[in-house]
C-alpha cells in the first residue's frame, strides 16, 4: 500500500493507519478528538459491522465505533 | 451544631464502574430525582468520612468530556461551574478512572482540574490492567497531576474503599491546569476571564475555558446562564487573538490536553506494551459480531428476551390481575354501598391495577437491559443494527426500546434512557407506542373473529402480523417525519465505545431494577391515579334519578356516554354509531378496555366470553337491518387500533421521560389523528370498491 494519504473509511478491516487531519466542518468531530483520535494518532480498523456500516476502531486500547459517514472526515496515513 | 455536609461530585467515562463505586460507598442511603427541566435522573447518596461527618455524595451522568452534547453532560458541566439551579457547587470531585483505558479517561480528570476544583481520582479496574501485564505507579500519577490524590481500587471487589472515604475526608487539594496550548490561547483564556470578572460572572477562569473549548457553547445552540451579549464581547477576542493556524482553538486545546496526557501516561504507566495475542473480548467478538453467527446470536438474544417479556411475565401478571380483582372483591364487600365504593373499588383499585400489572414486564425488559448492558453486548447490538436503523435517521441505540415496545411501550419508553442524543431519544419516545403492544391483542383478536366469521386460522393468523407490519412500518415512517422535522442537519453523528466484555455485576442489575420499578411505580402511579378516578367520574356522573337503572342505560347517560353521542358525527364517516364511538372514548385509558366496554354496551356483560361477545357483536345491526360490525368497519377499527395512542399508562411515563406536557399530548393527537384518517380511508375506500 502507498502511504499516500487516503481518507479513514477507505482502510480495510485490519489496516493501520496514522491521523493526518480530520475535517472541523464534520459533525462529531470534536468529541471524536476529545475520545483521543487527533492528527498524530495511531488508529486501527478493525472490522466494519455485518451490514458493512458503521466501522469499529482500535484507538489508545480502546475500540470505538463511528460511521464511514464520519470516518470519511478523517484524513490518515497507512503504517 | 453539626455544618452543612460536604458535597462532592463524582464524575467518569461511561463503563468505569463510577455506579459501582458510587453503590459501595454510599450503600443504599441513595435518593433518585430530577434537575429541574431535564430528564436527567439526580442521584444523591450519603455517606460518613472517617471522623463521621456527613458527606453528600452527587453522582453525575456518565461522560467523555465536560464539553455538552446531551442533557446528561450539560447538567455535568452545569454542576461543576456551578451554573445549575438548586445544586451547590461541589467543594471536591471524585473521579473516577479506568486504568485499563488511562489516557482517554485522564481526559475528562484534566478538563476538572481546569475548573480549579479540588480532584482526587480514584484509580478503578487496577486488576484489568494487570492482566495486561501493566501497572500504574498511583504515586507517580499523583505527582504527575499535580499532587492530585491518586486512590487504586477494584469498586467491583470493594477493594480500596476505606482508602477512598480516607482521602475524601481530608482537606481537599487543588491542582491547576496541566497543559499549555501556546501564548496566543494564554492570552485568550486571560482576557476573556478579564471580560467576565468585569461582569461580575463567578469562578471567571473556569467560566472562560469552557466557552472557548466548547464549539456548540459558542455556536448557541445551547442554553446557558452565559448571555449571548457576553459571547459576542469574547468573540472578538478570540478570533483576534488567535494565531494563524489550520486547526480551530478548541481542536487545539483538545490537542494540548492530549499531549500532556501523553507525558502523564509515559511517567506512570509500568511495564510493557499491552501484550500481543487476542484478547478475550476480541475472541469473543470474532463470533459475536461476525457477520453470519453473530446475527443469529444477536436474533437468538432478542427473540429470548421478547419471548421472556411475552410468556414469564404473563405468570406474575395473572397474579397480580387476580389479586387486584381479590382487593376489589375485598374492599367491595367490606364497604357500604355508594359513590365511596364503586371510586374505590372501579376507579381506584381497578385503574392502578391496569397499570401495575405491567411491572413485571418492565422488570424482566430491565433485567434484560441491565445484563446486556453491563456485560457490554448492548454496545454490539447498537453496533450491528446501527445501518438498518439510520435509514429513518435514527441509530442502533433505537433498536432495543423500539423492540421491547411490541410488549408493552411503557418498558420501552423507559428503555431509551440509553439513548444519548435527545434528538433521537425524543423520537424514539414518539414512535415507540406505533408497534403493536400485547394491550392490543385481545382488541384484534375480536375484531379479527368477529371480520372474518369463517376463515381458518392461518388466514387469522396472516391478519394478525399484517396488523403487526403495518405498526411497525408506521413506526418507521413516523421516525423518518419526525428527525427530518427536528435536526435540520441529517443526521446525528453516531459514535460508541465498544467496551470489552465483563461478567454483568449482578448487585447493580438488581439495584437498577429496584430503582426501575419503584420510579415506575410512584411516577406513573400518580398521573394514573388521576387519570383513572378523572374516567370513573365521567363514566358515573350524572347518576341516574332511578337506582335501580340497567348499568348500559347509566352508562348511556354518564357524560361519557354523552360525548359519545356528541362525538357520533365524528365517527360517522367511519362507519361507526356512538356505541362504537364510546367504546373507543373508553379505551383510551388502555386499549384491552374497548372489549369489556363493547360488552356492557352490547349487554353480553362486562366478563363475556370471547365466544359469547363474538356472536353478538356479529348479530348487531343497525335499526335498517345491516350488520354493525361490517367487514369494512372491522378493518377500519383494527386500523384505528393500530396507529391510536389510547394508553393513559403511556401517556404518564412519557410525560415524565419528556419532563413536559407537550409532548405526551403531542403523541397522542398525531398519532389518533393518523388513525383517524386512516380508519376512514380504509372504511370509504373497502366500503364503496369493494362492497
Amino acid at each position: 500500500m502507498s502511504d499516500s494519504p487516503v481518507s479513514l473509511s477507505e482502510i480495510m478491516p485490519g489496516g493501520s493507519a496514522s491521523v493526518v487531519a480530520m475535517d472541523p466542518s464534520i459533525a462529531g468531530m470534536q468529541r471524536l478528538q476529545e475520545m483521543g483520535l487527533l492528527p498524530g494518532t495511531a488508529v486501527k480498523v478493525v472490522r466494519r459491522a455485518p451490514l458493512g456500516d458503521p466501522i469499529e476502531l482500535e484507538v489508545r486500547g480502546y475500540k470505538l465505533s463511528i460511521r464511514k459517514a464520519e470516518a470519511a472526515g478523517v484524513t490518515v496515513r497507512p503504517t | 451544631m453539626s455544618s452543612p455536609a460536604r458535597k462532592i461530585a463524582l464524575v467518569g467515562n461511561p463503563n468505569c464502574g463510577k455506579t459501582t463505586l458510587f453503590n459501595a460507598l454510599t450503600g443504599l442511603r441513595q435518593k433518585v430525582g430530577n434537575y429541574p427541566g431535564v430528564t436527567v435522573e439526580k442521584k444523591v447518596g450519603e455517606m460518613r468520612s472517617l471522623h463521621g461527618e456527613k458527606i453528600e455524595l452527587l453522582d453525575l451522568p456518565g461522560t467523555y468530556s465536560l464539553s455538552a452534547r446531551s442533557d446528561d453532560e450539560r447538567v455535568a458541566r452545569d454542576v461543576l461551574l456551578g451554573d445549575l439551579k438548586g445544586t451547590d457547587r461541589p467543594d471536591a470531585v471524585l473521579c473516577v478512572v479506568d486504568a485499563s483505558n488511562l489516557e482517554r479517561n485522564l481526559y475528562l480528570v484534566l478538563q476538572v482540574i481546569d475548573l480549579k476544583l479540588p480532584v482526587i481520582v480514584a484509580l478503578n479496574m487496577v486488576d484489568v490492567l494487570e492482566e495486561k501485564g501493566q501497572r500504574i505507579d498511583p504515586d507517580a500519577l499523583s505527582q504527575q497531576l499535580g499532587g492530585t490524590p491518586v486512590i487504586p481500587c477494584q469498586a467491583n471487589q470493594e477493594i480500596g474503599i476505606v482508602d477512598i472515604k480516607g482521602a475524601l475526608s481530608r482537606t481537599p487539594h487543588r491542582s491547576h491546569r496541566r497543559w499549555n496550548a501556546g501564548e496566543d490561547v494564554e492570552r485568550i483564556l486571560e482576557k476573556s476571564a478579564e471580560v467576565l470578572i468585569a461582569r461580575g460572572v463567578p469562578n471567571a477562569a473556569a467560566h472562560a475555558l469552557t466557552i472557548i473549548s466548547d464549539r456548540a457553547m459558542r455556536d448557541r445552540t445551547h442554553d446557558h446562564c452565559i448571555d449571548h451579549s457576553l459571547l459576542d464581547e469574547l468573540e472578538p477576542i478570540i478570533n483576534g487573538e488567535a494565531a494563524d493556524s489550520d486547526l480551530p482553538i478548541e481542536s487545539r486545546i483538545v490537542a494540548a490536553r492530549y499531549e500532556t496526557i501523553g507525558q502523564i501516561s509515559a511517567a506512570s504507566v509500568r511495564g510493557g506494551d499491552a501484550p500481543m495475542e487476542l484478547s478475550f473480548s476480541d475472541k469473543l467478538d470474532a463470533t459475536l459480531i461476525h457477520p453470519i453467527k453473530g446475527w443469529l446470536i444477536f436474533i437468538a438474544v432478542m427473540v429470548t428476551m421478547f419471548y421472556s417479556m411475552f410468556t414469564l411475565a404473563s405468570v406474575p401478571m395473572d397474579w397480580i390481575d387476580a389479586g387486584f380483582s381479590k382487593l376489589g372483591e375485598w374492599a367491595g364487600a367490606s364497604l357500604g354501598e355508594g359513590d365511596l365504593k364503586d371510586l374505590i373499588v372501579n376507579g381506584i383499585i381497578g385503574g392502578v391495577g391496569g397499570v401495575v400489572i405491567f411491572l413485571p414486564q418492565i422488570l424482566i425488559l430491565f433485567f434484560f437491559i441491565g445484563v446486556l448492558e453491563s456485560s457490554g453486548y448492548m454496545a454490539r447490538a447498537a453496533f450491528i443494527m446501527d445501518r438498518l436503523m439510520s435509514k429513518v435517521g435514527l441509530n442502533g441505540k433505537s433498536f432495543i426500546p423500539l423492540l421491547s415496545s411490541y410488549a408493552c411501550a411503557i418498558p420501552g419508553i423507559m428503555g431509551t434512557r440509553t439513548i444519548e442524543d435527545d434528538k433521537d431519544r425524543l423520537v424514539t419516545i414518539l414512535v415507540a407506542p406505533l408497534m403493536s403492544c400485547t394491550a392490543r391483542l385481545p382488541v384484534y383478536v375480536i375484531l379479527i373473529g368477529v371480520m372474518t366469521p369463517n376463515a381458518d386460522a392461518a388466514t387469522r393468523t396472516s391478519l394478525m402480523f399484517g396488523l403487526y407490519a403495518l405498526g411497525t412500518l408506521g413506526a418507521f415512517f413516523f421516525a423518518w417525519i419526525f428527525k427530518r422535522a427536528f435536526s435540520k442537519n441529517a443526521a446525528s453523528p453516531f459514535l460508541i465505545e465498544l467496551p470489552p466484555y465483563r461478567m454483568p455485576g449482578w448487585k447493580l442489575v438488581f439495584q437498577q431494577l429496584l430503582d426501575r420499578g419503584l420510579v415506575f411505580l410512584k411516577r406513573a402511579g400518580t398521573i394514573i391515579l388521576g387519570l383513572s378516578i378523572l374516567i370513573w367520574a365521567a363514566s358515573t356522573y350524572p347518576k341516574p334519578a332511578d337506582p335501580d337503572t340497567p348499568r348500559e342505560i347509566a352508562l348511556e347517560q354518564s357524560y361519557m356516554g354523552q360525548a359519545g353521542k356528541i362525538i357520533e358525527p365524528v365517527v360517522e364517516p367511519l362507519g361507526y354509531d356512538w356505541k362504537i364511538g364510546s367504546a373507543i372514548v373508553w379505551s383510551f385509558a388502555a386499549r384491552e378496555v374497548f372489549n369489556s366496554a363493547i360488552g356492557i354496551i352490547y349487554k353480553v356483560g362486562e366478563e363475556a366470553e370471547e365466544e359469547e361477545l363474538k356472536t353478538a357483536l356479529a348479530n348487531a345491526k343497525h335499526p335498517d337491518g345491516r350488520p354493525i360490525f361490517s367487514f369494512w368497519v372491522c378493518a377500519g377499527l383494527l386500523v384505528f387500533y393500530v396507529f391510536a395512542q389510547q394508553c393513559i399508562a403511556t401517556f404518564a411515563v412519557v410525560k415524565r421521560e419528556t419532563a413536559s406536557w407537550k409532548w405526551p399530548i403531542f403523541q397522542v393527537v398525531y398519532m389518533t389523528t393518523f388513525a383517524y384518517f386512516a380508519a376512514m380511508a380504509v372504511y370509504q375506500i373497502g366500503s364503496r370498491f369493494f362492497g
